[in-house]
């Protein structure tokens, strides 16, 4: 009955199941939803959704699944609502046209001014900025958003009934393709903190020894298990200056989250692309060099190597020998990457650009491939994403 | 049909009341997620009221095993009892110790079950329990025995998101994600708990409380458990509202915001803001 909505929430993102399918039919068979469209869409909500962070998405494509069936049949969206356009007269209209207006007297010419006015400005928003995505020519069907944060078109129904509760949406912020805050990547990064136990054992397992020790009929039977441990060891590599100034500020947020995380945390910094040194301070970038070697012989390949940078550069400082844009590197980029990456058995890249701009820059595509995809945004996504990854 | 609806006591919005007659109808978990002080684990409660079943609540800890929430096998007190010649010692049946989710299966009447802050427990804990809500039954190794329920339990699940649960888990429940109430609600929130709260006093602490949560940078936004427990104090101490109204729209450190604000950065953050308003006027 709703499979293309299924589908279209699949294909939108919103990983909906059979099972979830049929637990929403077998909830509309049941009539939990009572016919009205908008309990309807509560009980799809409910039913197919189950992480906040869909919401908004579900929202977005229920809105576009079932757009138009809420509006009653046999209105003419070319006849505008009365209180619909008095509300649009006190944002279109200055307060001396509506004197004016008053004084020529007649709501009949307050109307057709408005009407006017709301053609002129129909023709204005297809063509123009001011509606973001608008595509209809009836107020009614408009999508996104005006500047002002009123949504002109979808403001109040025409019979006075509430916003359309999916069209608020109101989960926006829980998306998790936002960017990050402080909090937001503590979050994720926690996924990094794997508790293991590993080693010899060495603490006395205390209600297992009990358990032993009475179904070995009262003969003590000593338990042990290894000491509890945070495993997590992190090589974070920041990009640092030039075009990364911009994402100076969710770096040292990344950064300062991520260093109450771990208990073996380094960090380096380089510029555009590692190469033969790094830097342990970056203010005092030129008499602090590490050599990348010995910080490949210093760290183990059990220590997880995360770079952050936004892999924005000219093609050439990844693949040619002199490359760099501040010294005469021996070895191209691409060289040393292999050498980290081939070192620390996992390694990922944080690119705080989103996804959509990496195909603007040819160096994003050749890290990339370096990195064997192992490229993510810098949202709560991406690094739950990476996270997974390095904890594989 | 007989559903689930606000009481005096509990402002539930449509969506809400939509999913939870959704899970009672269908028979499946209900997962309840939103700010810590949304009325989560209240809603629970509300539920077994409004239905008039009795409420069996799990609360889960770090600890926590699917298993004790079916039965545990009491070993130590069997060994001591052999050791002591109890004759008890020969039936095991007398040593499994009936868990909550048992309880609730072998009520006569159907139960409300509510496992608060599921994502407490160990990561795998979720799985270990999508047989036994999914058939409402499991068995017993001990005394070889299986415990079918006699009603299906309505079950509802809290989740304060710490951790992210199975989707096999999430599979079979519905998700009800509770956002903070806009000011309306507020409003009739207040109203349900405290029908004799002054207006004035209600108006005003309502406008600081909402300005409090707009604060940004806040590390605990105060919710609404913060916001009846500061009312009660506001009454119990007969403050007049006009402690509460800024003199020319400066930020105020709300009196007696012990609490409303939970982290003591956030009150030095209201101290910063409160003495930068009183400079700049």
């Amino acid at each position: 009955m709703f499979a293309h909505f299924i589908l279209a929430l699949r294909a939108g993102g919103v990983p909906a199941s059979i099972t979830e399918y049929l637990a929403l039919l077998g909830a509309m068979k049941a009539g939990v939803a009572d016919y009205s469209v908008e309990d309807f869409y509560f009980l799809a909500r409910a039913a197919l959704v189950k992480d906040e962070r869909h919401l908004d998405r579900f929202d977005r494509i229920f809105g576009e699944s079932f757009k138009g069936l809420e509006r009653p049949e046999g209105v003419a969206p070319q006849e505008l609502p009365e209180e619909w356009l008095r509300k649009l007269a006190e944002k279109l209209l200055t307060p001396e046209e509506m004197a004016q207006i008053e004084a020529l007297g007649g709501l009949e010419k307050l109307m057709d001014t408005l009407r006017q006015r709301l053609a002129e400005q129909q023709g204005r928003h297809q063509g123009g900025s001011k509606w973001i995505g608008t595509a209809g020519t009836s107020p009614f069907g408009a999508q996104g958003y005006n500047p002002e944060g009123v949504r002109i078109g979808q403001e109040e129904g025409r019979h006075g009934r509430a916003v359309k509760v999916w069209d608020r949406r109101e989960f926006r912020d829980l998306d998790d393709s936002v960017e990050l805050g402080t909090r937001n990547i503590k979050l994720a990064l926690r996924r990094l903190r794997r508790f293991a136990r590993q080693g010899a054992p060495t603490e006395l397992d205390i209600p297992d020894t009990i358990a032993s020790t009475a179904r070995n009929a009262g003969h003590l039977d000593l338990k042990m298990v290894p000491e509890r441990h945070n495993t997590i060891k992190v090589l974070l590599f920041l990009d640092i200056g030039g075009s990364m100034d911009e994402h100076v500020r969710v770096c040292e947020e990344l950064f300062s989250a991520a260093r109450g995380e771990f208990k073996h945390l380094e960090y380096f910094y380089f510029h555009n692309c590692p190469y033969e040194y790094l830097w342990k301070t970056n203010r005092r970038r030129r008499d602090n060099l590490v050599p990348t070697l010995e910080v490949l012989r210093t760290y183990g390949p059990d220590y997880k190597a995360i770079f952050v940078g936004d892999a924005s550069m000219s093609p050439y400082e990844v693949s040619h020998a002199g490359g760099s844009v501040e010294h005469w590197n021996e070895e191209p980029g691409s060289a040393w990457i292999g050498r980290l990456t081939g070192h620390f058995r996992r390694s990922a890249w944080l690119n705080p650009r989103p996804p959509r701009a990496w195909a603007h820059a040819m160096s994003v595509g050749m890290i990339r491939e370096l990195m064997e995809d192992r490229m993510f945004p810098l949202t709560l996504g991406g690094i739950d994403e990476m996270t997974r990854e390095l904890s594989r | 049909m007989a559903g689930f609806k606000s009481t005096e006591n509990y402002i539930a919005s449509r969506d809400l009341e939509v999913a939870v007659n959704a899970a009672v109808t269908l028979q499946r978990p209900l997962l309840v997620k939103g700010e810590p002080g949304t009325g989560k684990t209240v809603l629970a409660h509300e539920v077994a009221k409004a239905l008039g079943h009795p409420l069996i609540e799990w609360h889960i800890k770090s600890t926590t095993k699917a298993q004790q929430g079916l039965y545990e096998y009491d070993a130590v007190s069997r060994l001591r009892d052999g050791q002591l010649g109890d004759p008890r010692v020969h039936d095991i049946g007398n040593y499994i110790v009936r868990g909550k989710l048992w309880d609730a299966f072998d009520s006569p009447a159907q139960s409300v079950v509510l496992i608060d802050e599921i994502d407490k427990a160990d990561i795998e804990f979720p799985n270990d329990l999508l047989l036994e809500l999914d058939r409402m039954q499991f068995f017993v190794y001990e005394t070889r025995q299986t415990v079918v329920a006699r009603q299906r339990p309505i079950v509802i699940i809290t989740s304060n998101n710490e951790k992210e649960l199975p989707d096999a888990f999430l599979r079979r429940c519905f998700f009800h994600y509770i956002r903070f109430p806009d000011r309306e609600t507020m409003e009739l929130i207040v109203q349900t708990h405290y029908p004799d709260i002054r207006q004035d006093l209600a108006r005003e602490a309502l406008n600081v409380f909402f300005k409090v949560r707009d604060v940004p940078g806040l590390k605990k936004k105060p919710a609404t458990s913060e916001l009846l427990d500061w009312l009660k104090l506001l009454m119990v101490d007969e403050l007049s509202p006009e402690v509460l109204r800024s003199k020319d729209g400066h930020t105020v450190i709300p009196p007696l915001h012990g609490a409303l604000l939970k982290n003591e950065q956030d009150v030095h953050l209201f101290e910063r803001l409160a003495f930068l308003s009183r400079r700049g006027g």
